[in-house]
């Protein structure tokens, strides 16, 4: 069933709403406050004023984030088979996959900086850490959760291992990882900003939004900071919204998340 | 004139959990080519077990198995089974899940879209083949299920109560066309159900099996020609034979409770 046209007006007319009480905030503030909550049109304009900044800046923390997250869908993918080999492995190798993603990341950072220098490759290895755990658990779950009748079927046929793992338990494991990298893919702008906070440099121009922010927040640049975080946001909606588009790819035609009103 | 040497042989089987659960006590049993033998009996009595051990999912504790002279581990390519689930790949059209077990295989696309189309029209799902399984109904599902372990030419088919999930009147449907692709293919069946009526439509031997451990009970020779039809059901030699069968089986159960 398709949403009626009010229930698609739904989040405009909440867009509305929500401008009208910041603009409402806005000057029920003093004169001298008014800076600390600048207004929708002063952030549009800091957009226009900063577009060559916020856009290099966009471009190199996009960078730093798909580097970080494509790294991670790598590696979690080999570690997650690796992982569902056998209980022993999962055991063995669990609590130190939980170490990594119980670690602060604030104290990985000045670490990483110190190993690999402040600038790209840090960005890209703090957001390696943040994306990685979800895809590998996750990726992991989906290659162990094989239906048990079906690995009868390749195991009473004789198939190899590596037909089993192809034609079977990876796309099984598909619905699963892709859960994974849907919370990847909010996680890594993130990621690469945080990363970029404490790892950024503007050395080659390579200056990412977290390294920006730095910059506006010294400058006491209040449009300009919410037009990076706003430019931040955007990010994360592109990279989720090409995960969503590749999953809707890959399984709309068979998996029943997507036909649930067809039966 | 002697009969040929049978194609499945248990000698003094059992077979022992890992945890020492006794599940199928010293039970001898063969089947000749040809024979269509359901095993039928109360949950827990080692039915489909006897089927796992058969396809060499599982192993004997004690005792020996020969499929047409073989170890059940050298003998995967003369069978095929069928679960009480269809057991599709969702992901693959229902041409692809019936050409799965070729490919496995080995088979060049040429040979397993033969097979693919001939064993499809066998089920009576021509034009189907682009379909994916979420699109099909319960026993479409389950002729494609059967149609894929066809397509490997079985000499023995291993069914563990395939139609059990399906309302009576998609059962009996299937049921006719099963016997009706048996006329065409000269497979064994061990075909394990719980529904009396369709073992005695089906078999020409019914094994009854007793629980703790899993043993033969007794067995029941049904003698009514083959092809047998939706009439076969309405004979009253078929309705005393499930009379019988059904007697004997509740006297197992009783013992069992």
């Amino acid at each position: 069933m398709k949403p009626s046209p009010w229930r698609r007006l739904l989040p405009v007319l909440t867009g509305i709403v929500f401008l009208a009480i910041w603009y409402a905030v806005h000057f029920s503030l003093s004169t001298e406050e008014r800076y600390l909550l600048p207004r929708p049109d002063a952030i549009l304009q800091a957009f226009r004023d900063e577009s060559a900044v916020l856009g290099s800046a966009t471009v190199n923390t996009a960078l730093g984030a798909l580097s970080g997250f494509v790294a991670a869908i790598v590696i979690s993918g080999a570690c997650a088979l690796l992982l569902s080999l056998s209980p022993l492995i999962r055991a063995s190798l669990y609590p130190f996959l939980m170490m990594l993603q119980m670690t602060p990341i604030i104290v990985l950072a000045p670490i990483l900086i110190l190993w690999s220098g402040p600038g790209f490759l840090s960005v890209t290895i703090i957001t390696f850490l943040i994306c990685f755990f979800p895809l590998v658990v996750n990726t992991t779950q989906g290659l162990i959760s094989t239906d048990r009748n079906l690995v009868d079927l390749f195991t009473m046929a004789r198939a190899s291992r590596r037909q089993e793992i192809l034609l079977l338990r990876l796309p099984s494991a598909l619905p699963y990882f892709f859960t994974g990298l849907r919370i990847a893919a909010t996680l890594a702008p993130i990621g690469a900003i945080v990363g970029d906070l404490y790892a950024g440099n503007s050395a080659g121009g390579r200056g990412g939004l977290g390294f920006q922010t730095i910059i506006y927040s010294s400058q006491f640049k209040m449009p300009a900071l919410f037009a990076t975080a706003f430019a931040g946001c955007a990010l994360g909606f592109i990279f989720v919204g090409a995960v969503v588009a590749l999953q809707w790819r890959l399984l709309h035609r068979w998996h029943d998340s997507y036909h649930r009103t067809d039966t | 004139m002697s009969s040929p040497p049978p194609i499945v042989t248990f000698q003094r089987a059992s077979k022992r959990y890992g945890d020492g659960l006794l599940i199928i006590d010293d039970l001898t049993l063969t089947a000749q080519p040809g024979d269509f033998i359901s095993l039928i009996g109360p949950s827990g009595c080692g039915k489909s077990t006897l089927l796992k051990l058969i396809s060499g999912l599982s192993t004997l504790s004690s005792g020996s198995l020969h499929i047409n002279g073989l170890a059940p581990e050298q003998a995967a390519r003369e069978l095929a089974y069928v679960f009480q689930e269809p057991t599709l790949l969702p992901w693959l059209t229902v041409g692809k899940n019936v050409e799965l077990l070729m490919r496995l295989d080995g088979s060049t696309p040429s040979e397993r879209a033969a097979i693919r189309d001939r064993v499809l029209s066998l089920v009576r799902l021509d034009g189907l083949a682009d379909r994916y399984p979420r699109q099909l109904s319960g026993g479409q599902k389950m002729r494609v299920s059967i149609a894929r372990a066809l397509s490997r030419s079985p000499r023995i088919l291993l069914l563990d109560e395939p139609f059990g999930a399906l309302d009576e009147m998609t059962r009996d449907h299937l049921n006719e066309e099963l016997l009706a692709i048996r006329e065409q293919e000269a497979w064994t069946a061990f075909f394990v159900t719980h529904s009396v009526a369709e073992a005695v439509f089906l078999s020409n031997r019914i094994v009854i099996m007793a629980a703790g451990p899993g043993r033969i009970h007794e067995e029941i020779r049904v003698d009514f020609p083959y092809p047998r039809t939706a009439e076969t059901r309405q004979s009253p030699a078929y309705q005393q034979l499930v009379a019988r069968v059904s007697r004997v089986l509740r006297s197992v159960e009783e013992v069992c409770v």
